[in-house]
């Protein structure tokens, strides 16, 4: 019973880290014959673009686990707040994380979230 | 520092920017610990916090503490440990997080094999470069790339090695943190913690908005994404990637042709 119910994690993690190494290892085998700017390596780059966009918006939009508990308006306020610091501190990544965090600590504290 | 996470070519052109320092390390330890001390600044600190969300994240999802470490020591990708917890805990099969995860992280096949000729050197052994291999992931390349070429040609491959162990040896350690935070800390904090993660993605991906086929890619996968998961919600993210990207990719492709003669 306690097998089954820890095996299901480690066997998603072994294949992801798996799934990520034979990216590293292949990178290694062909250093120097691939070249950076290829379609291939242009066309990887826009789905990975395109799947992690979907991800951040679900995230956000649709969460799971404990943000569920949040308003929807909480995490769009400090979505848009965590923006608007990234772009007025001229694109600072730091900056925006830590503004847009910061304001749903904030209103989930204010709101009694405990 | 972070500026980029998946645009090799944003690094490329910072690589050109001015250099306000140049480093000269008398010895070959000397450039490993210089490697050392460059990642214990910024990059560290942006690095920690995101694995902190992902110690988080996972407690959240009553993974044990043992899986979190397990997967940042043997994946060290951020937005894959990130795709494959948040496609976990929404029940996706296990061979659409592979698939995604392959996805997310092909972009280290590029950074690999672009960063390892600049540190080549006669006499060291192949195994080197495929563990070097490991501590490349996007803090580390845009790091060390845009440091080359101040180095010399024995103190590139010292450089990255402390540059990328440092990281690497650092990312457990927050990891755990934000698991064990997750439980102690008020409600607020946890929330704010696992909200790190969406946001940091996000910004990180408008760091760079010059290339019009990236900002297609942005916009068809926020569009996507929600949309698929109410429709396919195990396949939505691979779904979402594979449409918008391949439509980005093949708009950016016709549009470059029309304009060039």
């Amino acid at each position: 019973m306690m097998d089954t119910l820890t095996s299901t994690p480690v066997l998603i993690i072994t294949l992801a880290a798996i799934a990520s190494y034979a990216s590293r290892g292949l990178g290694a085998l062909l250093s120097g014959r691939i070249n950076p700017d290829s379609a291939v390596v242009d066309w990887i780059t826009c789905v990975t673009y395109a799947l992690m966009a979907g991800m951040v918006v679900r995230m956000i939009a649709l969460p799971i686990g404990a943000l569920t508990t949040t308003p929807d308006w909480m995490r769009l306020v400090a979505t848009l707040i965590g923006l608007a610091a990234f772009f007025i501190s001229r694109r600072n990544v730091g900056v925006g994380v830590a503004a847009g965090s910061l304001t749903l600590a904030v209103l989930t504290w204010q709101a009694g979230f405990a | 520092m972070v500026s980029i996470f998946l645009n090799v070519g944003y690094a490329w052109a910072m690589m050109d920017s001015p250099q306000t320092q140049v480093l000269k390390y008398t010895t070959v330890k000397a450039a490993f610990w210089g490697g050392v001390r460059e990642a214990a600044g910024v990059p560290m600190m942006i690095m920690g916090a995101s694995f902190v969300g992902f110690g988080t994240m996972i407690k959240g999802m009553e993974w044990s503490v043992w899986h979190a470490l397990y997967s940042t020591l043997s994946t060290w990708a951020l937005p894959g440990q990130i795709a494959m917890a948040e496609m976990a805990a929404g029940g996706a099969p296990l061979l659409a997080i592979v698939l995604a995860v392959g996805f997310i992280n092909a972009r280290l096949l590029p950074m690999v094999a672009s960063m390892l000729p600049h540190v080549r050197r006669p006499g060291v052994p192949g195994w080197v470069y495929y563990a070097l291999a490991m501590i490349i992931a996007a803090t580390s390349w845009v790091g060390v790339m845009r440091r080359l070429p101040d180095l010399s040609a024995d103190q590139k491959l010292p450089f990255l090695a402390g540059f990328g162990l440092l990281l690497y040896c650092g990312s457990p350690l927050f990891t755990v943190a934000g698991y064990l935070l997750a439980g102690t800390v008020p409600l607020p904090v946890t929330l704010a913690l696992v909200f790190l993660n969406p946001l940091y993605f996000m910004v990180l991906f408008l760091v760079d908005m010059r290339n019009p086929t990236r900002v297609w890619a942005l916009a068809f996968g926020a569009v996507l994404g929600p949309l698929t998961f109410l429709i396919i919600p195990d396949w939505s993210l691979i779904v979402t990637g594979l449409i918008g990207g391949t439509g980005a990719w093949a708009l950016g492709r016709r549009l470059k042709a029309r304009t060039t003669p």
